[in-house]
């Protein structure tokens, strides 16, 4: 499909997307663990629960490496055509109710069948990381300014038990991106264990503050139900409650694992999308905008069709109500050397990732080896000065 | 749009086009019809996009 317009000083102006039905892999995405459970079905082999795991960590880095990255833009004049396209919104709109299925056949699967304790686990695990990408899905949802929209964010956020993630991220984390001051913002020299422990609470606290304010600015109680944190977690009480008092305690290991991973997973992209990155202080005390150098970006293609362009990060905080299809890239920003899912894993092994990440950090332009530029892990700012830090200081 | 003073009461994000309205102000962010924009508090972000502050927004120009 061509979207074409005539400009006056450049004629006309097509554009193809050529991702335009690869995007349906996004539906895909979130039905990965069903493998496990129709492997089982066919085969009468526990061994299948594993695939969806294998899926998600062998098949993401390999596919990312096989089809490589894009670096394809929309024309600018016709971004607002894009835009209007319903086809991509649809598409947001479809992976809500699939994270509910995934959810319910797995719950289902797990509560009524004898599985092996390695079997549960895996497939416990795999459901955890599928609904962690209900994030992803609330994230592309949360940033729009429709009803329906953020509606369907509020909606698909229960399902990973997150719901006060749009606020958090939209209010908190944008404004206060690539500062020492964002608890979803990685320093140079903290691993993503330690990470994690900043991370969860601190976004919990940052949501909270955000919708308490709003709510006494209203003149409304906090604990009522205009305050949109606690109608997401009433539909995961909801749910969770009722699969636990459906299928009995075999639930409650699931759930706390399902909805740990499913944190996980934002915790590993928070972790990867801004590692040591900092905006300088201004003279009147404030940090700068958030530039483009203020996120790490990959272009590879099939994470980005599974992750909405999520990866196109830079262009998404210096624009965050753009729509995923609208998302560019530009030459010379940080970027990772895999999609996420490789970088993913790379992060889980701290010393790796320090090893790959640090130079690499080090080394952008606008750093130039200058520590005082890099958010430092403070109780690591001693080793890592004396290991980078440059003679004058 | 003016308000009854005559002055221009509508205050545009550069960044992603939401608009702050005084007479109708913002009622998911409890800002009341008819607030004024200079009454808004300092730390105020754009409700939409969150990433310009107060003072970029930019008023309507007068028609
Ligand atoms: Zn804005």
């Amino acid at each position: 499909m061509y979207l074409a317009i005539e400009t006056p000083d450049n004629g006309p102006v097509t554009y193809r997307d050529n991702k335009r039905w690869f995007w349906l892999l996004s539906l895909v995405n979130p039905l990965i663990p069903f493998v496990g459970i129709a492997g089982q079905v066919a085969t009468g082999s526990a061994l299948w629960l594993l695939a969806p795991l294998g899926l998600m960590f062998l098949m993401g880095p390999l596919l990312d490496w096989l089809f490589g990255e894009d670096e394809n833009n929309p024309p600018e004049v016709l971004v607002p055509q894009l835009e209007k396209d319903t086809y991509y919104r649809i598409l947001t709109y479809l992976t809500v109710p699939l994270h509910f299925v995934v959810f319910f056949g797995c719950a289902i699967w797990v509560g009524t069948q004898d599985l092996p304790w390695w079997g549960f686990l895996s497939l416990t695990v795999a459901v955890g990381f599928a609904d962690g990408f209900a994030i992803n899905t609330g994230h592309e949802l949360g940033h729009k300014r429709t009803r329906l929209e953020t509606t369907l964010a509020k909606i698909v956020l229960a399902v990973p038990a997150y719901g006060h993630f749009w606020i958090e991220h939209n209010r908190g984390h944008h404004r206060d991106v690539a500062t020492p001051e964002d608890p979803a913002s990685s320093r140079m020299g903290e691993s993503i264990y330690k990470f994690a422990r900043r991370e969860i609470p601190g976004a919990f606290h940052r949501a909270w503050m955000i919708e308490h304010e709003r709510l006494c600015r209203k003149k409304v109680p906090v604990w009522s139900f205009n305050n949109e944190i606690l109608q997401s977690y009433l539909l995961t009480a909801v749910m969770q409650i009722g699969l636990v008092a459906t299928f009995g305690w075999i639930m409650i290991p699931f759930l706390v694992i399902h909805n740990f991973f499913a944190w996980w997973v934002l915790t590993s992209a928070n972790y990867i999308e801004h590692y040591g990155l900092l905006r300088n202080t201004q003279e009147d005390g404030r940090y700068e905008r958030c530039q483009p150098y203020h996120s790490w970006n990959a272009n590879h293609k099939y994470s980005n069709l599974l992750l909405f362009h999520l990866q196109r990060h830079s262009d998404h905080h210096a624009n965050p109500t753009r729509r995923y299809q609208s998302l560019r890239h530009f030459d010379g920003l940080p970027s990772l050397p895999s999609g996420y899912y490789g970088m993913y894993i790379v992060a889980y092994i701290p010393w790796l990732w320090y090893k790959m990440m640090d130079p690499r950090l080090l080394a952008l332009p606008h750093i130039d080896g200058d520590l005082k530029s890099i958010n430092v892990d403070p109780h690591e700012r001693q080793r890592l000065y004396a290991e980078y830090g440059r003679a004058s200081g | 749009m003016r308000n009854m003073a005559g002055q221009v009461a509508e205050y545009h994000c550069p960044g992603c086009g939401y608009v702050y309205d005084e007479s109708l102000g913002d009622d998911h962010e409890g800002y009341p019809p008819g607030m004024p924009f200079a009454e808004l508090p300092d730390d105020f972000v754009c409700p939409a996009c969150s990433v310009r502050y107060k003072e970029d927004f930019v008023s309507a120009k007068p028609a």
